[in-house]
């Protein structure tokens, strides 16, 4: 079964919420309408088409667009080698959605790590703390509205950040700018 | 005559139960035992809180991060070529297999990925594959010094070192190796190269077999590891798990058989498998891996288009102006080429708009990287799916139950690096 029939499955099982398969470099891609749904999604995946392992999950920030968020969800069947890829959009105002720890249990990290990240939360998620930043870190450092250079953060004692040394410097490259010539540092002049 | 006598050794979780049994009518409290960051067993900087019930682990909470660089977010920041050096600080211990799942994602992404030249092929596969052979060199060597064999760590450190040499010879740089760019590689091999690396392989079996002798039949190793954080094959496929700790599982998953990139499909090996899931499988499998990788190497450097000194000038980079740099001389000379050469330089690699995902059987396992692209020279997102990151997520379930000595076993059979699991 390729993943291209997987995918029909999918559409066919719950109807208008997922969209018409995607393919792009060999790689099929569905969009789930309703966050809500996507463990019973996940579920369907994993008992009735074999997507046995999670590869992994991954979150896009759309900064500027609406809905923000964008959830990616890496799914693979081991036996006959079929891997599909299922999309999310999720709202700024919500930025929750249901967990899939239940269907794979390798989520568990993942959701923490996309917690910690960008700050979408995975409700139904039972350990939901942050993994890579510390406990107590105020910001959601993979946004896009995050600087590159970093922010300072109030928890003195314990930790703390502070703005690159050389922030500004002449040296430094720009973040977040659109192309490589507003970033690059070397064409800056530093009177300005 | 001799007879055979059938003894039952009980593995040291077993004595330890049932000492904790004879012992009900005593209560203790549990005590909390942090472990890490700097501890030599966790080989980074992985700190784990233990919960003991006497000497029994009955909850481990693993606390990563300590190594967070933020390299998802410096990728959003620069070209796809100018992030390839941050891809030699993933997994430190493989540098050169790093870059080469970094060019093909991109590569994927351009889908030049099924164009590359032959050579160029085989020059990855065999950069690739000596990682492997270092990655599971020091893992090895780590994970014996931590049961105490110190022995095999020195002997194992002899031969990554000739792997370094070779990877200076071809990248300039023994550890930030940086050798492959998108499209191809920075260079070609340097004459002399493949009769060096055909001598690593000739002298590294010898070497691999004296391992062996070291600890495969060795019975205090064995009494270590055998039987020890059994990985049932439902649970490693559940946790994600990927690489020798997936295959130690007894699960024949391997990207390189199953997903075939670059020129593995003509390449002949095959994928050790483990039977129980215990430490003692993992080492197994990460034994045999660098058999069939020195495999691997005989036959790429019998089997290279254009050979040792390539005198049939066989491309090792794509023929595309708009992907790979120009050579210099035609720079100075040409226009078109001047042009080329400066909009790689200032704007990178133009990419498509889209979106994909590539997974490159890495020495620690599945090293992936998601590319969310909306055109230009640099990723709108980039996730990296890091294998240390997954394998580690099964730690809770595992400890439960053991020993406090057992962790160094444990961690060390689980073969992690944390640069990369932090990113």
């Amino acid at each position: 079964m390729s993943a291209l029939e997987t995918a029909q499955k999918i559409k066919a099982k719950f109807g208008d919420l997922i969209s018409e398969p995607a393919e792009f470099r060999g790689e099929i891609t569905v969009k789930l309408a309703d966050a809500e749904q996507i463990t019973a999604v996940c579920e369907f995946a994993k008992q009735t088409l074999g997507f046995n392992y999670l590869v992994d999950i991954s979150s896009v920030d759309n900064y500027g667009d609406d809905p923000r968020w964008t959830i990616v969800y890496h799914l693979r069947d081991i036996v006959n080698v079929v891997e599909i890829r299922i999309k999310i959009d999720v709202s700024e105002e919500k930025s929750e959605l249901p967990s899939v720890l239940s269907v794979w249990r390798t989520a568990n990290w993942h959701e923490r790590e996309i917690y910690d990240m960008m700050g979408i939360r995975f409700s139904g998620h039972p350990d939901l703390r942050r993994i890579l930043m510390w406990e107590g870190y105020p910001y959601f450092p993979l946004r896009k509205d995050f600087p590159l250079a970093g922010k300072p953060s109030e928890l003195p004692g314990v930790a703390f950040t502070k703005p690159a040394p050389l922030e500004g410097g002449p040296f430094v490259t720009v973040a977040g700018g659109k192309d490589a010539i507003s970033r690059e540092p070397r064409i800056r002049n530093p009177e300005e | 005559m001799a007879t055979i006598q059938d003894i039952e050794v009980r593995d040291s979780a077993a004595r330890s139960a049932l000492a904790a049994d004879e012992l009900q009518d005593m209560h203790g409290e549990k005590m909390v035992l942090n472990m890490g960051p700097s501890h030599p067993a966790t080989h980074g900087v992985l700190r784990i809180v233990l919960e003991l019930d006497g000497e029994i682990i009955t909850k481990a909470d693993p606390d990563v991060g300590y190594l967070h660089r933020g390299d998802e977010k410096i990728a959003e920041n620069m070209t796809y070529t100018q992030f390839i050096p941050y891809t030699d600080r993933l997994d430190y211990l493989a540098p050169l297999a790093n870059n080469v799942a970094y060019a093909l994602a991109v590569e994927k992404l351009l889908g030049i990925h099924d164009k590359l030249p032959p050579r160029c092929q085989y020059i990855r596969v065999m950069c690739a594959e000596l990682a492997r052979i270092s990655a599971h060199l020091l893992g090895l060597g780590a994970f014996a010094m931590d049961m105490g064999a110190v022995t095999v760590f020195l002997l194992s450190f002899t031969e990554r070192e000739k792997i370094y040499n070779l990877a200076e010879a071809i990248s300039g740089a023994r550890l930030t190796t940086s050798y492959t760019r998108i499209g191809g590689v920075m260079r070609d091999l340097p004459p002399g190269w493949l009769d060096q690396c055909q001598k690593f392989c000739d002298d590294f079996i010898p070497a691999l077999n004296e391992f062996e002798t070291l600890l495969t039949r060795n019975r205090i190793w064995v009494d270590r590891v055998r039987d020890l954080a059994v990985i049932s094959k439902e649970d490693a496929i559940d946790y994600g798990l990927s690489g020798p700790n997936l295959r130690g599982s007894g699960v024949e998953w391997d990207l390189r058989k199953k997903q075939p990139y670059l020129c593995y499909k003509d390449l002949d090996f095959d994928i050790p498998t483990g039977s129980v899931g215990d430490c003692y499988d993992r080492y197994l499998v990460r034994m045999e891996e660098m058999r069939q990788s020195v495999r691997i190497l005989e036959q790429c450097t019998k089997k290279i288009p254009g050979g040792a000194d390539n005198k049939t000038n066989e491309p090792v980079n794509v023929a595309d102006g708009k992907i790979t740099l120009p050579p210099k001389q035609k720079v100075m000379s040409s226009m078109e080429e001047l042009i080329h050469q400066f909009m790689l330089v200032t704007e990178g690699v133009n990419c498509p708009p889209g979106e994909i995902y590539f997974g490159h059987e890495n020495p620690k396992g599945e090293l992936g990287f998601y590319i969310c692209s909306k055109g230009g020279g640099t990723p709108y997102r980039m996730k990296i799916r890091a294998p240390s990151f997954v394998n580690l997520s099964i730690v809770p379930k595992i400890f439960v139950g053991t020993l406090i000595s057992d962790t160094v076993a444990i961690l060390g059979s689980l073969d992690f690096v944390m640069g990369e699991c932090d990113r």
